[in-house]
């Protein structure tokens, strides 16, 4: 059986790509165009929808839709987007910064109406882009350009944010699991309403050299330390957790999505 | 059945009904081919988001009500690239955080209209009385060097015409345009008839033809501006926020920037004739000109009848388009006349200024200007004559 590559959505002539080496986002980026192709996304059918930041920049290699839109905004672009065409396949894909820190008003709400979307966030605990400043997700105590002597703040944890705000799907992985991502993704892709592949990933330019991981892979070697498959994380005490993260799917549901739910409204509206 | 509705289907044989500013916005935009609405419910703007949240259900649209006034002009953007004709309406607090997404439909080309209701400010300042403050942000409310569309009615019918004024101009020149009554326009009532399908043109934007894989979503036609395609048709395409190429890819260039930004410009400049839209009440004899807006028209207006029964030719030019300004028209009349007058409810003379920069530093232009939530009365304006 020959595998999905993913070429059929790639940009000719727009390669070698511009993310440093060892970074996650191209990992993210192959094992969402091999979910794509698995999956038999057309083209023409398919929209990808990015933030601005490092993440942001993935629209530039792909050949199909693609809206490249403001810092922290995509889900709402998204959203217009989704709610005017639910026969498209709409894909957001942002940054820790984007979808979280900047955009999280938008984020709790695209889960809470819980549309047909599905969002993956590249975190890497930092600002890529702009220089590796501080964000919503770096946990507390490490260091940043803009947190010189450590962190004061506390991060979010995404993926238990998208599950209280209503998502209807919640998985994590790392670029160290490909494989296990695009099975991820293609479940994300599957499920009716919004949902959420986080990738926890290596910034060695910034994150990495700032929090003693300068080398290349040793983000990537910590991130497949610390992450633990969920079964095995959940039967970790409370403070062996706080030393681990849980990797794979973490809510799986099937409340009714947006879309479903307007038509209902508009039948109730026209019947009158 | 009251007394108007009779007397309008004896007369024009439709009715005619007793409607507010804000709703004939909304039937304007519905009969323009509206169908995506996403707000947040702000004064004095809120009846168009509340007739659009029942009638877009039984139009086959959708009406939504988003987290904010930056994912409301975001989801705007986004449906009208799925192909809907798509609006927003709101007010002062609101239009500022529409900015910068504003800034994303200039530099993308999608059309797109907003209605913005002036109300009194700064910040949330008198959120139930009106002002004509944002007449330089309606024009340079977005960094960068952008130029966009702004159109002001007086009256109700002109608010549901001005309204399906502006999704034709969003659509043939893929620009946002921004309709911006003051709240009194808005809140007011007056009679109307809603015209029959046909009766007033509605235009669609050009859709691409010839083979998807060479469809460029920003190489412009002759008239300037290039067909778009929708999301999910066989033209596939990108939009970016980031200077792009004639593809719609990243193009970091001089030249390509260089293109890019003079056609956003160019394609307002080469149509200018046909945006800038005023109206002239007895100006042809006139020494005494206002040069009106919104309800400053009506009070002008009222003036002016004032003055000519004292003996002063007086007459009003009635700026509809705000942007482009209307610089030859404003020009031309007040060339032939000896007296200006401005008359706006704002402290800074925002349109006066635009009229000095017109007609020269040297110009003697008679300010009459409002800030405390109160209109401007014709006795106001007279009183700068005598
Ligand atoms: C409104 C606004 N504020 C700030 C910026 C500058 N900016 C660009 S990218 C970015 C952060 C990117 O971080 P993240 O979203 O985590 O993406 P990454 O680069 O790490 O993939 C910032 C602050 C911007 N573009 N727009
Ligand atoms: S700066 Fe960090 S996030 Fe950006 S490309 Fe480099 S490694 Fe990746
Ligand atoms: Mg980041």
């Amino acid at each position: 059986m020959s595998h999905a590559t993913g070429v059929r959505y790639l940009k000719e002539g727009m390669l070698p790509h511009m993310w440093c080496s060892g970074c996650g986002i191209g990992v993210m980026l192959g094992a969402m165009l091999r979910a794509f192709e698995e999956l038999g996304y057309r083209n023409a059918d398919t929209v990808v929808v990015t933030g601005i930041g490092c993440t942001g920049k993935a629209d530039d290699y792909l050949v199909t839709h693609a809206l490249h839109t403001t810092h922290g905004r995509a889900l709402a672009y998204a959203t217009g987007i989704k709610a005017f065409n639910p026969k498209l396949h709409v894909v957001v894909l942002m940054g820790d910064g984007d979808s979280v820190t900047i955009g999280g008003n938008h984020f709790i709400h695209a889960a809470r109406r819980n549309i047909d979307l599905t969002a993956i966030i590249i975190n890497n605990f930092n600002y890529g882009m702009t220089g590796g400043q501080v964000s919503a997700t770096t946990p507390g105590g490490r260091y940043t350009s803009t947190t010189s002597w450590g962190n004061p703040e506390r991060d979010f944890d995404i993926c238990a944010l998208a599950e209280v705000a209503g998502a209807n799907y919640v998985a994590r992985e790392t670029p160290y699991h490909g494989w296990e991502m695009k099975e991820l993704i293609k479940e994300a892709l599957n499920k009716k309403g919004f949902s959420l592949v986080e990738v926890f990933s290596p910034c060695p330019t910034h994150f990495g050299k700032n929090n003693e991981m300068r080398q290349t892979r040793e983000m990537l070697d910590w991130l497949k330390e610390k992450g633990l498959p969920v079964e095995q994380y959940r039967k970790l005490s409370v403070a062996e957790q706080e030393n681990h993260f849980a990797i794979g799917k973490l809510v799986d549901r099937d409340a009714t999505d947006f879309n479903t739910r307007y038509e209902e409204i508009r039948a109730r509206a026209t019947a009158l | 059945m009251n007394e108007l509705f009779k007397k309008g289907r004896e007369t024009l044989g439709r009715e005619v009904r007793l409607i507010q500013g804000n709703q004939a916005m909304s039937e304007g935009a519905i009969y323009a081919g509206a169908r995506f609405f996403a707000g947040y419910p702000i004064t004095p703007s809120s009846e168009i988001a509340e007739d659009c949240s029942k009638v877009m259900l039984k139009v086959g649209g959708v009406y939504m009500q988003m987290e904010d006034e930056i994912a409301s002009i975001a989801a705007v953007i986004g449906a009208s690239l799925a192909g809907a004709k798509a609006f927003t309406a709101t007010s002062g607090p609101g239009f500022s955080l529409m900015q910068e997404n504003l800034g994303v439909a200039v530099m993308g080309e999608v059309p797109c209209v907003v209605i913005n209701v002036q109300r009194r400010g700064p910040s949330t300042g008198l959120s139930t009385k009106p002002a004509q403050g944002d007449i330089m942000q309606l024009r340079w409310g977005r960094h960068g060097d952008q130029s966009v569309i702004a159109l002001c009615p007086a009256t109700v019918s002109e608010c549901f015409a001005m309204t399906v004024t502006a999704f034709n101009f969003a659509e043939k020149f893929r620009v946002p345009v921004i309709v911006a009554p003051d709240e009194i326009v808005a809140h007011m009532r007056e009679t109307f008839s809603l015209p029959e399908p046909g009766e007033v043109e509605v235009i669609d934007r050009k859709k691409p033809s010839g083979s998807p894989k060479d469809y460029k979503p920003f190489v412009a036609d002759a008239d300037g501006v290039a067909p778009l395609a929708a999301y999910g048709s066989e033209y596939v395409f990108h939009v970016s926020s980031s200077m792009h190429g004639p593809d719609g890819y990243s193009n970091n260039d001089p030249a390509n920037a260089a293109w890019r930004v003079a056609q956003l410009h160019r394609k307002i400049e080469m149509h200018r004739d046909e945006i800038v839209i005023t109206k002239n009440f007895a100006t042809e004899d006139a020494d005494v000109l206002m040069i009106a807006f919104g309800a400053t028209t009506r009070a002008s207006r009222a003036a002016a009848l004032e003055l000519r029964k004292q003996g002063i030719k007086a007459g009003v030019l009635q700026l509809i388009t705000l942007w482009p300004f209307a610089d030859r028209e404003v020009a031309t009349l007040a060339d032939k006349v000896k007296t200006v007058i401005v008359p706006e409810m704002n402290y800074s003379g925002q349109v006066a200024g635009e009229v000095q920069r017109v007609l020269g530093s040297g110009a003697d232009i008679r300010r009459v200007n409002s800030y405390n939530g109160e209109v401007i009365t014709p006795q106001e304006i007279r009183r700068v004559i005598s």
